[in-house]
């Protein structure tokens, strides 16, 4: 088992950070009912493990007994899709954008079906099952709009949990639904902190250089930081101050690919740089982390001059990305407007002299 | 004989229970939907749709609607306590309501809408008072319909007016077609006045036995922008937060509505301004998102901000604010934060530029 899930605090009691908010979720839960939530927050900041403790609040240790189903729905042109559910006996959990398009589908049927079955004992139990929908931010707007009412009209009978990385995505009328709960990422010291606790417990020895520079690396993904941190062990030890902390190697491959578009500002550099491209996104690695870290990258060796020419562009590439489905086109159109403003102010530095 | 089988029959269950379980709990309402008026005149503010339909209410005929405005200003509570005061205990019957959540392709218009709208209906209630012979078709969130079933409504509204009035709710009325606005008689809700939402939150915390003095009601009423429903769902949360027998304080309406504190605004207009090293946007952009502060909610309140600002000249708030737009929309359409922040940066740079 990997350290990240072994050591994931099962009860809201247990959490290491932000403790005032665990307070504020066991008084939420208190007297057995809560509003519907939206979990927001960036990648590794703990959603999930507050949900989860959220749920284990309520339901007790029940709600971990967690078993995979596939379930198929008929969209309304009798396509047949089918999707991954992990539910407990008190709740599903869904990841609805798997099915891209068809995502309106997939949470209408689940909640109208969570909904229509009414609890028969309610004293026994709580009389709401849980809907748990992560990556809301990713759903449609045509998904979106379908929640809004739904959320409203079977309260009574099934609570949602939204869990989100950014609420900017999720229409205002969702969020005035909710009760939005903030999960702020924990701070370097924590996380220090949180690694050093975990190799206490696995009896290994973490010195506090080491810590730090993966903490650096993980850029406060806690998540992160604990996978760098068993990888240093797989690699090495006892560890050693100086010991390297592998950067990922999508990393280090975008990196290079930035280091050839800024050397050379030609058609050659360009098809090379497709293929790296390619090959970054036929390896799995999404294409707005690709894009991101490719602009970290460029703007770390340009000119003060045209870094708000570049980022303003790479506005405007990265939504229109965001807007089609072939990623591809619109990296490689960054990628030959990078060059092309990159080669202007060179001519142009060149024809001062 | 009906009736006293029925009454017989719910005496024993009622029985059964109380002696089985006899601690039911009362169920658990949102407060949003026990809030909710119960007749036309208990909704404020819009007077020309509540005029309207009391005098239906008292016999006058009713046109067919079309209510449009801002989230969480009374638009389907409206509708529903009119149809409620109309029709009485058959309202379930005389209405059919359709949402987004429903499917509402032009199929479902034309099979469901259609043989509800050709129903006809009694002048008469089931028990002898009159009510008006007609029943209503609520279309919730139109604005989300596709033209093509907006545009099969048309005649079908046309000719069923007789048994049937619809009544169209929507954000936004750019969104339905012309000849189904034509049709209607529009109503606009505008976003409900301060005082407005201060006094019903008074009188919701003093019914709950929520503690909260008048400041933290204000901020509430601040943040939610004129939209009941959000400042209400607030009060439920932040009580619920912070468990009863407490009193509210401010810090926790803030934390619930997701406002970024102020100093967050300050340092990101200073960073701008005094731009030494372009790492240090780039760092705090980043620590922004980390926090998992909206930057969405940013946009809003750094508008707010400019608005007001006496620092920047006409040119530069021009400058901005058109940046603010676009990165808005880009948002909302699923730009990536970091990016999109990166060149609002950007431009507040530039704006700076131009005063030096």
């Amino acid at each position: 088992m990997l350290w990240a899930d072994k050591y994931r605090p099962k009860d809201l009691a247990n959490l290491d950070y932000h403790k005032d908010q665990a307070v504020n979720l066991k008084n939420l839960v208190k007297d057995g009912d809560f509003p519907h939530l939206l979990v927001y927050g960036p990648l590794g900041a703990g959603k999930k493990t507050r949900i989860m403790c959220l749920l284990r609040e309520l339901y007790g240790a029940g709600a971990e007994r967690l078993k995979m189903e596939m379930m198929s729905f008929t969209t309304p042109s009798n396509k047949k899709l089918e999707i991954m559910t992990v539910s407990s006996n008190y709740h599903i959990e869904v990841n609805p954008s798997d099915v891209g398009i068809y995502d309106r589908v997939v949470v209408m049927d689940i909640i109208k079906n969570v909904a229509q079955s009414q609890q028969l004992n309610s004293n026994a139990q709580r009389e709401f099952k849980v809907i748990v929908l992560t990556d809301v931010d990713d759903l449609t707007k045509d998904a979106q709009h379908a929640l809004r009412r739904t959320m409203e009209k079977y309260i009574a009978n099934c609570r949602i949990i939204l869990c989100a990385t950014s609420i900017s995505r999720v229409i205002p009328a969702i969020r005035s639904r909710c009760l939005c709960i903030r999960v702020p990422a924990p701070s370097e010291e924590t996380i220090i902190n949180i690694l050093h606790y975990t190799c206490e417990k696995e009896s290994l020895k973490l010195p506090r250089g080491l810590a730090e520079r993966i903490v650096q690396v993980s850029n406060r993904n806690l998540r992160r930081a604990l996978l760098i941190c068993e990888a240093c062990k797989v690699e090495q030890y006892p560890f050693k101050e100086d010991q390297n902390v592998a950067e990922p190697d999508w990393q280090i491959f975008i990196k290079k690919t930035a280091a050839r578009m800024l050397q050379n500002q030609n058609m050659d550099t360009l098809s090379k740089v497709r293929e790296n491209l390619y090959e970054l996104l036929t390896n799995g690695i999404p294409s707005d982390i690709i894009f991101k870290t490719l602009l970290e990258e460029l703007l770390k060796n340009c000119d003060m001059g045209i870094k708000s020419k570049i980022v303003e562009e790479a506005a405007i590439h990265e939504h229109r990305m965001a807007q089609g489905n072939k990623s591809i086109f619109h990296l490689e159109s960054f990628v030959a407007k990078f060059m092309y403003i990159y080669q202007e102010m060179m001519q142009e530095m060149l024809g001062d002299f | 004989m009906q009736a006293f089988l029925k009454s017989g029959k719910l005496g024993e269950s009622s029985g059964k229970s109380s002696s089985s379980k006899p601690a039911k709990k009362p169920k658990s309402v949102p407060w949003v939907e026990k809030y909710r008026p119960k007749t036309v005149s208990d909704v404020v503010e819009q007077s020309e749709a509540v005029a309207v339909l009391e005098q239906c209410i008292t016999g006058a005929d009713l046109p067919n609607l079309l209510f449009y405005g801002p989230p969480g200003t009374g638009k389907t509570s409206t509708i529903l306590a009119a149809s409620r005061q109309l029709f009485g205990d058959i309202y379930k019957e005389r209405i059919l309501e359709l949402n987004a959540s429903d499917e509402r392709g032009i199929q479902v218009v034309r099979d469901k809408v259609k043989t509800f709208a050709q129903l006809t209906a009694s002048g008469t209630r089931p028990d002898g008072k009159p009510c008006p012979p007609f029943k209503i078709v609520i279309l919730d969130e139109a604005d989300s319909m596709t033209h093509a079933a907006q545009a099969a409504l048309r005649r079908t509204m046309e000719k069923e007016t007789k048994t049937t009035r619809f009544c169209l709710i929507c954000n936004y009325v750019s969104r339905i077609i012309e000849p189904l606005t034509s049709r209607c008689t529009k109503f606009r809700f505008k976003p409900l006045n301060d005082s407005m939402i201060l006094e019903r939150l008074q009188y919701i915390s003093k019914e709950e036995n929520v503690e909260c003095d008048e400041t933290t009601l204000n901020a509430l009423v601040e943040t939610s922008g004129g939209d009941m429903r959000r400042a209400i769902t607030c009060l439920q949360s932040c009580a619920k937060l912070t468990g009863p027998g407490k009193k509210m304080d401010i810090n926790s309406v803030l934390e619930v509505t997701g406002v970024v504190p102020q100093h967050w605004l300050q340092d990101f207009l200073k960073i701008c301004k005094g731009l030494v090293n372009y790492n240090n946007l780039e760092t705090f952009i980043q620590n922004l998102i980390l926090e998992a502060y909206a930057a969405s909610q940013i946009l809003e309140q750094l508008n707010d901000h400019l608005v007001n600002s006496e620092e920047f000249n006409n040119m530069q708030k021009a400058l901005i604010g058109e940046k603010l737009g676009a990165v808005s929309y880009r948002l909302q359409d699923g730009g990536s934060e970091y990016i999109q922040l990166l060149d609002l940066g950007n431009t507040i740079i530039q704006a700076y530029a131009l005063s030096a």
